[in-house]
């Protein structure tokens, strides 16, 4: 689990975060969403700790990460896994030595091993058999089960991705939801997305933390999406004039039902 | 506002050499990214390398050679002058500057690329110190095969003199061999090496430290190309003289 406490950001006058204090859940889908200029991405950065917050703290279960010398949060970020809004794939390693990275940085392992590995993780992400690719030769979709694949090559506790779906279309950005569920659920980990996607948010969002102006507006599962009166909720998800006809009607048919 | 400007990059350029010198997580992948550099410096600059070398040793052969003209001074100093002239000062100071052009701004590119790209946040994301992981190599790579491009430099200017005076017969074989030989002082070899050095340093570190750092666009990674290059170049310059005063 990883819990904020009283998160502030400002990068001189600008006051981006402005006391998040919130808790993120293991093995289940995390998702912070909230429009463009919200905090997401700062947020999601400083839980990482690329970014030192000005004020309050987040712990990765009972670690304050902020507190941990070079050695020990080095120790700690190789428990993390991240999938990056542009993949970040090295152009000038194939899709196996990309995978393969951060197992010659950090273990021992012979390049038998590495490479049954690296195997394994392609299966995962059902890309088998791509090891020779360049990133430059496969599609944005393979890319980013790519990236996940090298995310999970040394088994992390917690896993972050930026914008999965960015770049994807609805069919595929469905699947690359499902396999990040699937690893989440499988193996535990504490996973948060940063996303737009409002189909993540209806499909996966076991848990949604919906910030608004550097502050924590709502948070809540998917159940309680469609009946939550929070009017910042509702205005970020149902924007548009179809959807919130969708919503009306899904509530009426809901209603009936009772 | 200049001088906080300066004293600003000076104290991050300092925190991050700090950062590069540190243990790495694993010898092998430092040993394998070391070599790789030193094939892209060293092997992939030789060619340049040669051009510039035999060139300016045919010019200051050709010039001096004009300058002699009819004066009473033996011609013999013609190789004697192009040997001097090549080791103390154009072979370490002119490769390094052309080199600052090609690899230093090939390092800022590549570095800055990386960042503009997130492959550097994914590498700390991974545990990996990227100051170290990302310019000790190259520093390495550069401190070592630089000074071994500059003795090539060196060697292949003074046969461009040759050509340059003996094939026409503006001199003969006999003296300009005989130049060569004459006066010889091996302290001037040990400064073309610590030139070679200091500057390799210089315009590696410094490359890096400026693709390193660079944030926002294309535009941002192209100026922070030529500021290495220009500020590489202003300051092999400045340690040429200091080095000069030092060792003479």
């Amino acid at each position: 689990m990883i819990r904020t406490e009283n998160l502030e950001k400002s990068f001189g006058e600008n006051h981006v975060l402005k006391g998040v204090s919130t808790e993120f859940y293991s093995g289940k889908p995390n998702l912070i969403i909230g429009s463009s200029g919200a905090g997401k991405t700062v947020l999601l950065k400083l839980l990482i700790g690329l970014f030192e917050p000005s004020e309050g703290k987040v712990y990765y279960d009972d670690t304050d990460l902020f507190s941990l010398d070079d050695e020990a949060l080095r120790q700690v970020r190789m428990k993390v896994g991240m999938l990056f809004q542009g993949n970040a794939l090295f152009d000038s390693m194939s899709v196996g030595e990309n995978i393969r990275f951060p197992m010659d940085m950090f273990t021992n392992k012979t390049l038998a091993e590495k490479e049954k590995r690296v195997d394994e993780c392609l299966e995962m992400v059902n890309m088998e058999g791509i090891n020779d690719r360049y990133p430059s030769e496969v599609s944005g979709g393979m890319q980013k089960r790519v990236g996940i694949a090298r995310a999970m090559v040394l088994e992390p506790k917690y896993l972050f991705c930026d914008e999965p779906n960015s770049g994807l279309d609805p069919k595929t950005s469905i699947l690359i939801d499902e396999l990040i569920c699937d690893l989440t659920n499988t193996n535990n980990i504490t996973t948060v997305i940063n996303t737009h996607d409002m189909n993540s948010v209806m499909g996966i969002g076991d848990n949604i933390v919906l910030l608004k102006d550097g502050n924590l507006a709502w948070q809540g599962d998917k159940t309680q999406v469609l009946e939550s009166d929070s009017e910042v909720l509702q205005d970020f998800i149902f924007a548009s004039p179809f959807l919130r006809r969708l919503r009306e009607d899904a509530l009426k048919t809901r209603h009936a039902h009772d | 506002m200049v001088v906080t400007n300066m004293l600003f990059h000076l104290g991050r350029y300092v925190s991050l050499l700090r950062d590069s010198i540190s243990r790495p997580e694993k010898f092998s992948m430092y040993y394998k990214e070391t070599m790789r550099q030193m094939d892209a410096i060293g092997v992939g600059s030789v060619f340049i390398v040669l051009l510039i070398s035999v060139f300016i040793g045919m010019v200051t052969a050709v010039q001096f050679a004009d300058q002699l003209g009819d004066s009473f001074v033996p011609s013999y100093y013609i190789g004697y002058i192009v040997r001097d002239i090549t080791i103390i000062e154009m072979a370490p100071t002119i490769t390094c500057l052309v080199l600052a052009g090609k690899v230093g701004s090939n390092l800022a590119a590549e570095i800055g690329g990386m960042r503009q790209k997130e492959h550097i946040d994914a590498m700390e994301i991974m545990g990996v110190n990227t100051a170290a992981y990302l310019i000790l190599p190259k520093i390495i790579a550069a401190v070592f095969v630089i000074p071994m491009l500059v003795a090539i430099s060196a060697f292949v200017s003074i046969i461009g003199g040759y050509l340059s005076t003996v094939v026409p017969g503006t001199i003969s074989h006999t003296e300009y061999v005989l130049g060569l030989r004459s006066f010889f002082v091996p302290r001037y070899v040990f400064m073309m090496f610590v030139k070679a050095a200091v500057f390799a340093f210089l315009l590696t570190s410094i490359s890096c430290y400026m693709g390193y750092h660079v944030k926002g666009g294309s535009i941002e990674l192209g100026e922070a190309s030529t500021s290495a290059v220009v500020v590489s170049d202003v300051l092999i310059l400045v340690f040429d003289f200091l080095i000069a005063l030092v060792l003479t």
